[in-house]
Parts: C-alpha cells; sequence; structure tokens
C-alpha cells in the first residue's frame, strides 16, 4: 500500500498510537462535556434552591398561644358565626366601656363580618406567636415540633400556617407579622408601574422610532445611540439619586402635589417614584422598540412610499403595526425590571411602614420589593415567613408578566 | 470477497447503495460509486441535487447536521466508514475537506496550518513543525506569497490564497483524500486556475474529489466526472459516470448530454 | 403660528409660479405641518436621554462639589476609615467590599457562565437548549431583593455550617458575593453564548474536517473566535457587580470596614448609599452630599466598564460582519 508522504518521516501517531490519541482526547471531551453541562444544570439547581428556600418558610406550624381559648368562646367553631352572634362574642369578653369605644368609633352595625371578626381575634383572642417552624421541620420532625411544644409552651394551639393568604394580601402593613399583609405595598407598586408606564410609553416608542426611522447617520444620532446603551449600564441606585435630586426636591412643588392641589408634605411620591422608574427603563424600552422596529422588513415600508405615502403615514399604518407585539414584549420586559427594582425606590424614600392605600400619584407609598427588603432585615424569625410570602406574590406577578410577554413573542415570530 | 478486494485496492473509496436522509426527506437515493485512487473525480448536477450531501457524506460530515442519516456503505480500506465501531475523527483526519467559502481560523497563518497536527497528536520538535508547515504552504502552492508573514492572521490574505491556505491546512494532517465543495466558485478565474493547477499537482499523492458547478472546470480538471440529477421525489441520484473525457463528448444518458450542453431546463 | 407658515408657503409658490406657470400640478418640496410636529416630538424623545446623563453629571457633580469642598480628594481616595461622625471620609473601606464581593461574584459567574455558553451554544441538543434557555432567562429575572433574601436566610447558614458558626459573621461579603454570582451567571451565559453563536459555522466545520473533536472545536477555534465578544460579557458582569445593591444592603453588613476578610461584615459602596439615602437625612448634611461623591466614583467605575465592553463587542462585529 503507497502511504502518502513516504519520502518525509510523519510526526503524527499512525496506527495503534493514532487510535490511542483518539482515545485519550475522546475520554477528555467527555469529561468537559460533562462540566459544560453541570455549569448549565448549576442555574437549574441554584433556581430550585431558591425556590425552595421561599416555600419553606411560606408554610410551616406556628405556636400560637391565646388569651381565651376560641374553643369555650362558642359552641360553634368561630369562623362559622355570623355577625351577630361575633358581636355577641365580643360584647360578652370586653369591658364595657372598651366596647362602647369601639361602637363609638364606628357602629357595629356598619362593620362588615369580616371587621368584626377581625375585632373578635384583635380584642378577645390577642393571639401571639411563640415559635414558628419551617415546612420542612413541620413535614419531617412533626413529633420533635410536638413534643417542643408540650414541654416549653403547654398553654399554646399548635397550628399549620400558610403565611400567605388573602388575607395577607388583603390588609395593610402591621408591626405584627401575623397580621401583617402587603395590601399596601401591592397598590403601591401598581400605582408606580401604571404611571411608569404612563410616560415611559409614549417617549420609549417615539425614541426608537427616532433613532431608527429618522435619524440619520451623522454625528449627533451616534452620539444620542451610545448615550442610550450607556444609560442601560448604569447602575438603578445612581438613578435613585437623580431622581432624589430632581424629582423629589428640585420638582418638589409638582410632585408632592402642591402645584395641584393635593399636598403630600414632601417629593416623596409615587409621582416621583414613578418618574425615577421612566429614567430607569427608558434605555432598555428604546433598544428594544428599535429592534422590533427593525424587524419590519424593508419592502414594507417601499411599498409604502411607493403609493405615495408620507413617511409618518408609512410608520403609522405599517411599521408601527407590525412592530407592536416586539415593541409590547420589550415593554413587559422593562416593567418586569421595575416592579423588581428596589435600590431607587428606597433612595427616593419609598416608606416602609405606612397603612393607608394610596389614593393618587401624590400619595406617599410603599412598594412590594420595599417591603420584602424591610421584613428580610428584620432579625425575628417570623418576619422571613411574611417576607417569604411577599416575594411568592413578587415572583407571581412577574411570572404572569412573563408568560404574556412569551405569548405576544410567539405569536409575533408566527407571523413574522 | 475477491471482488471486493480489486474493488479496493484500485478504489479509495467505494460507495455502496448510499442514501441520505434530512430528517424524513430523502436527499440522495441510491447511489454507488467508486472513487479512484489519486485521481481527480469531479462530481457535477444542478443545484439541489445532492452533490454536497454525497461529497460529506464521504468523511461523515454529516454527523454534524441535526437529523442527518445514511444508509449504505462507504469503504475506505475495506472498512465501512459507518460502521458502528468507527470514530469520526479518525476518519475526518484520513479524509480532509475544503470548502466553498474560504474559512481560514482567525489565527495566524502558521497556526492555521500547526492547528491540525497540533490536535492529532503531532510529536515533533518546533523546528519539524517549521519544515511541516512550510512543506504543505509549498505544496499549495503559498509559500512564495507568505513566507514573510507567517505571523500574520490567516484572514489578512486574498481570497484565492484563504483557499490555497485552507487546502495547506487540509494536507498539513496527511489525509489520503482531500473532498473539495465548489473550492472556486468564490475566487476570480486567476486564482480559479491557480487552484485547479494545483490539484494537478496534488494528485499525484492524493485522491481528490471536487464538486463543481463549473463545466470548464470539471471537463479540464478532473479524470472522472459523476453526473448527479433530482429524480421526482426531489431526492439526488448518480445519473452517469465515467472518465471525464467520455462522459463530455460522449454522454450515454440523454440528461447528462442536455446538461452539458447547457441545455437543461 | 399658522399665519407664519401660511405666508412661507404663499411666498414659496409665488417664486416658483413665475418659472413654472404652466404646470398643472408641482413636484417642489410641501412642508407638512403634521409631520413637522410630529418629528419634533420623537426628536424630543430621542433627545430626553441626553437629558438623563446630563442630568445624572450635573447632578452627582454638583453634589460632590460641594462634599469635596469640605474634604480633599486625597483624603478621599487615601483614607481607610469611613464614619461621618468623627469627620473621616475615606472611600477606601466601601471600595474594597465593593471590590471583595464583586470578585467573588466574578468567581462564580464567570466561569460558570462561560462554560454555560458553551454547553447551549456547542453542544446543546435543540430540546436541551428548550429547556436550559428559559431556566437562565428566569433566573436573570428574579429582583435582586429576593437574591438578597436568599443570601441571607440560606448562603449565610450554608456557610456558617461550612466554616464553623464562629468564624462567619451573620452580615459577611462571602455570602453576599456568591449569590451576586449567581445571579450574574445568566448574563455571562447570554452575552457569551451570543459571542459564540456568531462565529461562523464554517469554522468549525473547517476544525471538525480536519479531525478535530467537539472540545477541540470549542476550545481551540470557536472560544478564540468569539473572545472579544467573551471578554465583553466579562467586564459587563464585573460592572453589574459592582452596581449591584440589594443583595449587598441585605446580606453584606451595614458598616464601613476596611478588611480582607470575606467573612466578615463590611458596607459597600452601593450599601452605603443604599442605607444612608434609606434614612431620614438632612439634605445640608455633609453626609448627604458624602453619598454622591461615593455615587459619583460609582457611576465612573461603571460607565469605563460599560464603555470598554461595548467597544470589544464592536470590534468583534467588525471581524465577522
Ligand atoms: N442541513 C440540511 N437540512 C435539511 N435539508 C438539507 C440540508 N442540507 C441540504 N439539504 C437538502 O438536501 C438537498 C441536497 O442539498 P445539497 O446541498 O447536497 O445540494 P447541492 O447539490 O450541493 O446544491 P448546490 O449546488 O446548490 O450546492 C437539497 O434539497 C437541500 O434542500
Ligand atoms: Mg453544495
Amino acid at each position: 500500500m503507497t502511504t502518502l508522504n513516504e519520502d518525509v518521516k510523519s510526526g503524527l501517531p499512525q496506527g495503534e498510537a493514532s487510535r490511542r490519541n483518539i482515545a485519550s482526547r475522546r475520554r477528555k471531551g467527555a469529561i468537559w462535556r460533562t462540566i459544560f453541562l453541570s455549569a448549565t444544570i448549576f442555574g437549574l439547581i441554584a433556581l430550585s434552591l431558591l425556590i425552595y428556600n421561599v416555600a419553606n418558610e411560606v408554610f410551616g406550624y406556628v405556636a400560637i398561644e391565646y388569651a381565651v381559648d376560641p374553643a369555650t368562646l362558642s359552641d360553634k367553631p368561630l369562623d362559622e358565626l355570623n355577625k351577630d352572634e361575633l358581636v355577641a362574642v365580643l360584647q360578652g369578653n370586653m369591658r364595657k366601656n372598651a366596647f362602647r369605644t369601639l361602637e363609638n368609633e364606628k357602629p357595629m352595625a356598619n362593620r362588615s363580618d369580616s371587621e368584626v371578626y377581625d375585632l373578635v381575634v384583635e380584642r378577645v383572642l390577642k393571639p401571639q406567636t411563640l415559635e414558628t417552624w419551617t415546612l420542612r421541620d413541620s413535614w419531617f420532625n412533626k413529633a420533635a415540633i410536638d413534643a417542643q411544644v408540650a414541654s416549653d409552651f403547654p398553654e399554646a394551639k399548635l397550628e399549620f400556617r400558610s403565611w400567605i393568604s388573602t388575607s395577607f394580601l388583603t390588609t395593610p402593613m402591621s408591626s405584627d407579622p401575623l397580621r401583617a399583609g402587603v395590601r399596601t405595598a401591592l397598590l403601591g407598586s401598581l400605582w408606580m408601574i401604571a404611571i411608569t408606564i404612563l410616560f415611559a410609553f409614549p417617549i420609549g416608542v417615539g425614541a426608537a422610532i427616532y433613532l431608527e426611522e429618522y435619524a440619520t447617520d451623522n454625528r449627533f444620532n451616534r452620539i444620542i445611540q451610545t448615550n442610550i446603551n450607556n444609560l442601560a449600564g448604569v447602575p438603578s441606585i445612581i438613578y435613585g439619586m437623580l431622581g432624589l435630586v430632581i424629582f423629589v426636591r428640585t420638582l418638589e412643588p409638582i410632585t408632592s402635589g402642591r402645584m395641584f392641589g393635593a399636598d403630600s408634605g414632601n417629593g416623596r411620591t409615587i409621582v416621583a417614584a414613578s418618574l425615577t422608574m421612566m429614567l430607569l427603563i427608558l434605555p432598555i424600552m428604546i433598544i428594544n422598540g428599535q429592534e422590533a422596529i427593525r424587524a419590519v422588513p424593508l419592502s414594507l415600508r417601499q411599498a409604502s412610499y411607493g403609493l405615495g405615502a408620507t413617511k409618518w403615514q408609512t410608520i403609522w399604518h405599517h411599521v408601527l403595526p407590525n412592530a407592536l407585539p416586539g415593541i409590547f414584549t420589550g415593554t413587559i420586559l422593562a416593567i418586569s425590571r421595575a416592579i423588581g427594582e428596589t435600590a431607587p425606590l428606597i433612595v427616593v424614600g419609598a416608606s416602609t411602614f405606612i397603612v393607608t392605600d394610596p389614593d393618587g400619584p401624590f400619595a406617599k407609598f410603599t412598594a412590594l420589593p420595599i417591603q420584602i427588603y424591610n421584613w428580610t432585615s428584620r432579625p425575628q424569625p417570623e418576619f422571613a415567613h411574611i417576607a417569604a410570602s411577599a416575594i411568592v406574590v413578587l415572583l407571581v406577578m412577574l411570572l404572569s408578566l412573563n408568560a404574556i410577554a412569551v405569548v405576544l413573542r410567539n405569536r409575533f415570530s408566527k407571523r413574522g | 470477497m475477491t471482488e471486493k478486494q480489486t474493488d479496493t485496492a484500485q478504489y479509495t473509496l467505494v460507495v455502496r447503495n448510499m442514501n441520505v436522509y434530512y430528517g424524513a426527506f430523502r436527499a440522495i437515493n441510491n447511489v454507488s460509486l467508486n472513487i479512484e485512487r489519486n485521481k481527480i473525480t469531479a462530481l457535477i448536477g444542478p443545484s439541489g441535487c445532492g452533490k454536497s450531501t454525497v461529497l460529506r457524506s464521504l468523511n461523515r460530515m454529516n454527523d454534524l447536521v441535526n437529523g442527518a442519516r445514511v444508509e449504505g456503505e462507504v469503504l475506505f480500506h475495506e472498512q465501512n466508514l459507518y460502521a458502528n465501531d468507527v470514530d469520526a475523527v479518525e476518519v475526518r483526519r484520513r479524509i480532509g475537506m475544503v470548502f466553498q467559502k474560504p474559512n481560514p481560523f482567525p489565527k495566524s497563518i502558521y497556526d492555521n496550518i500547526a492547528f491540525g497536527p497540533r490536535i492529532n497528536g503531532w510529536k515533533g520538535t518546533k523546528s519539524e513543525m517549521d519544515d511541516l508547515v512550510e512543506r504543505c504552504l509549498r505544496q499549495a502552492a503559498l509559500w512564495d506569497d507568505v513566507k514573510d508573514k507567517l505571523k500574520e492572521s490567516g484572514l489578512a490574505l486574498s481570497g484565492g490564497q484563504q483557499q490555497r491556505l485552507c487546502i495547506a491546512r487540509a494536507l498539513a494532517v496527511e489525509p489520503e483524500v482531500i473532498l473539495m465543495d465548489e473550492p472556486c466558485s468564490a475566487l476570480d478565474p486567476i486564482s480559479t486556475l491557480k487552484i485547479e493547477e494545483l490539484m494537478m499537482e496534488l494528485r499525484q499523492r492524493y485522491t481528490i474529489a471536487i464538486v463543481t458547478h463549473n463545466m470548464q472546470q470539471a471537463a479540464r480538471a478532473s479524470d472522472y466526472t459523476a453526473f448527479f440529477l433530482m429524480n421526482d421525489q426531489r431526492a439526488g441520484e448518480l445519473v452517469e459516470y465515467g472518465p471525464t473525457g467520455d462522459l463530455f463528448t460522449n454522454p450515454k444518458d440523454k440528461r447528462t448530454e442536455d446538461y452539458i450542453t447547457g441545455r437543461f431546463g | 403660528m399658522d399665519d407664519k407658515v401660511s405666508i412661507g408657503m404663499d411666498s414659496r409658490r409665488i417664486t416658483t409660479s413665475q418659472r413654472e406657470t404652466t404646470r398643472p400640478f408641482s413636484l417642489k418640496k410641501q412642508s407638512r405641518l403634521g409631520e413637522n410636529i410630529i418629528q419634533g416630538f420623537l426628536l424630543f424623545c430621542g433627545v430626553l436621554s441626553m437629558f438623563t446623563t446630563i442630568g445624572i453629571v450635573i447632578v452627582l457633580g454638583s453634589e460632590s462639589i460641594a462634599f469635596f469642598r469640605q474634604v480633599s480628594i486625597v483624603e478621599f481616595l487615601t483614607n481607610t476609615v469611613w464614619s461621618p461622625q468623627i469627620d473621616e471620609f475615606g472611600i477606601l473601606p466601601l471600595l474594597l467590599s465593593t471590590l471583595l464581593t464583586s470578585t467573588i461574584a466574578m468567581f462564580i459567574a464567570l466561569p460558570t457562565g462561560l462554560a454555560a455558553a458553551i454547553y447551549l451554544s456547542e453542544y446543546a441538543s435543540r430540546r436541551a437548549r428548550s429547556i436550559l434557555k428559559p431556566v437562565l432567562e428566569v433566573l436573570a429575572g428574579v429582583p435582586t431583593v429576593v437574591y438578597g433574601y436568599f443570601a441571607l436566610k440560606f448562603m449565610t447558614p450554608l456557610l456558617k455550617s461550612v466554616f464553623g458558626e464562629a468564624n462567619v459573621n451573620i452580615y459577611n461579603m462571602a455570602s453576599a458575593g456568591l449569590v451576586m454570582g449567581i445571579m450574574i451567571i445568566p448574563l455571562v451565559s447570554s452575552m457569551s453564548e451570543d459571542a459564540l453563536s456568531a462565529v461562523p459555522r464554517a469554522l468549525r466545520e473547517g476544525a471538525y474536517g480536519l479531525g478535530a473533536t467537539r472540545l477541540e472545536t470549542a476550545i481551540k477555534v470557536v472560544l478564540p473566535a468569539g473572545i472579544s465578544g467573551i471578554i465583553a460579557a466579562f467586564v459587563v458582569a464585573i460592572s453589574r457587580a459592582v452596581g449591584e445593591t440589594m443583595i449587598v444592603a441585605v446580606a453584606a453588613g451595614a458598616k464601613p470596614t476596611f478588611t480582607f476578610n470575606p467573612f466578615e461584615a463590611a458596607e459597600t459602596m452601593t450599601g452605603h448609599i443604599a442605607r444612608i439615602s434609606g434614612g431620614d437625612l438632612s439634605y445640608a448634611s455633609i453626609d448627604y452630599n458624602s453619598i454622591f461623591a461615593i455615587g459619583l466614583t460609582l457611576f465612573l467605575m461603571t460607565l469605563g466598564l460599560n464603555m470598554i465592553s461595548r467597544r470589544l463587542v464592536r470590534r468583534f462585529r467588525e471581524v465577522y460582519e
């Protein structure tokens, strides 16, 4: 058989050596493949751990001590009583003048069922958490928990509690973790996001249209584009500082609502936070919007121009409708970012303890991530439960938003 | 048995009843083809008839395409390339490939050539490697163009030079067969001519299979020509195969005649 | 306003009519008021971003100037104590813990993110990608305050159980840094994957054609070809880590401390800004001014990093487009 380079000595392994060479390279390849795969799976593990840690705190046993044993109040379970029976329980277990004070604040007849029920819990039962357990302990160490409760808190009742519940969503902030809720924070977040979109959407889309359709390639426009890209990388806390100086302090007459006859004392209001968020998400919105507009085929524009349409007619009737799903997707992603942002809100001065619902753009407010931050920072273990519950609320909000984005994206790619 | 041995003594690659599928789509239907040692075999045919597919099946490049599947046999030194115990990496080292668009690595000219030997377990000194690089560049008729700039990026060369660099790169792993998929389609006529001359040179040591759309090129620069055509199911079939002179002057099949005279529609 | 426009149009019509009297229509440029207004609005939208930048520069600059009137830049950059109560304003402790947490984060994020990018771009089947990529996207979408919770409630106890209860402070830089690393993995992997998949297929085929294995193709051909895009991803990742606030605010500690021990509590630049501005502070105090000096430092650092990164990406694009 003729080998090819018989005139020169080959430095390459031949025959058996070549087989060994390839086998060892194959082995190395397999090892590294495993390493690469593990790195990718690591993300999955981290995500599972995170979810597990949150869920672990959301459910679990609670040892509660009541001032009065609920079973002695009535022969039926408390939550089956109607309003009149509840009022009777209140009357029977409170001092007379204390009850009268309540009656004077707001007559029992005008209070709703659940308000009266809450009063019974608050004034009569006076529950106190003595100890809480995580889901894992509740699941696997029930016996140990029982033993501990029997020896340490003989008076207490052991209840399995879901820290996240409808009342968690509908009650305002409280210093008692058993009765604290995210109502105020949820409303604050929604108000803030609504106003943010109101400003950011038209400006973001406008800027994207300008840059894609109008801007010629000159120095001025290149600077604008570079600037937007740079802004997308500015840390969010810097936006907070900008908002603090510009919106909270300099524009205080506007953001406090004084100019509109709704003075809230200072500029630390929803509108100031929204404007700050707007500046923060604008770069993302513009960049996403540009991509969506760029994806509209040139032929469509040429067809429109060919029929004598003006530039704006072409954009309005042909470019925008086709780019809209992409623009919406980008907007939703930007909103998700804004909903989760915490640092700028801290700097702009969202309140940490506030119980009244925000009633307009000029209200003082708190927001979900602020609440999470606040509760996470508390050393008492009960607060970890409500912090985790608030995290669940936040993540569910984000996931639903992203689900919408995915649906839009799929519609978009099918058409495109 | 004896027949098979005579086959493989004379022929470097023996393709038997090959079908190639991309997913459910059959791209190649029942092709059998013998590629003779130290000869240039040209594969011609209209676009989409499966020339590249056949060529890429000869060194298992189709393994890299999701959903691609090859049936039948490709014998190389009496071994079926598609047998279970055959290693595609070893196959590709023995059967090199040059692509339609020059694709030098974004490395220096020197490193482009040294890459193949290095990954394949080259055991030699620096000066032996220098010799190897020079030898390959000389074989590819590129040495005089680049001998003073071996450290410069391979991307800094002209298109024709890049393609010769890719040929030199393929030679460095000492293959027996070189497969070329339209190696000149991105080149100007002068570069094309140079590559054709180069193939004539290389033929003495290597077996070459080349896909080309250029009828003159096939006629000028090949010893054998295989003509492919799509059948009704859009699967590629081998219509005629024979010595280039015969095929071009005296085609046996009407369709071949139509194609080479440009009357194909 | 309207009058002026029509006068302008009239006068133009007069001059053209002298030359083109017989034409039934004019091909002369018309000014379309509506289009102009719209274009004006769009231009304003585009330019608004410039005002944001100018605003940031002016705000950070002017408050910093007020600060540097009272504290010399040299002291600011060299003093290792930050303690406004006793008039010590050295950024080094804040800077050091920022760099420490970021470094720890990079030890996690860069290798893991790059390895994941290589897997996704060079190895993964379409199905594996369709599962793993969304996971990374979700990880990227988790708000940073949630990561802060994760650091404090999971990573810190984990570190304590591994390194000993007594050796690890409840607030510590290691925990914050590690979780920050996890947070940044998706950023590194998606940017690096973009860089890798932008490498033309032809290069991979060239390598395979010479008998390279998948690993050799990925590491010796694709990776070097995409390297500037990958470095760009790394630089952006560093910038993200430096600017990250909530994880360190929750988990790294609330006291500026000059320490190299990652298990100690130490406040970062961002953490300090968040804590000081979150409290009730008077706008006239030097404390207030001082956070802007820190903010300015932070801004310049991240801006520099981002500019380097984009230059690298641009160079990378020039090679392949
Ligand atoms: N990766 C692939 N996936 C699916 N189908 C493919 C793939 N590559 C090629 N095909 C199909 O296989 C058939 C043959 O393609 P091939 O590239 O081999 O043709 P060709 O003769 O080389 O054409 P050309 O002269 O244009 O290069 C075509 O119908 C093509 O659409
Ligand atoms: Mg082809």
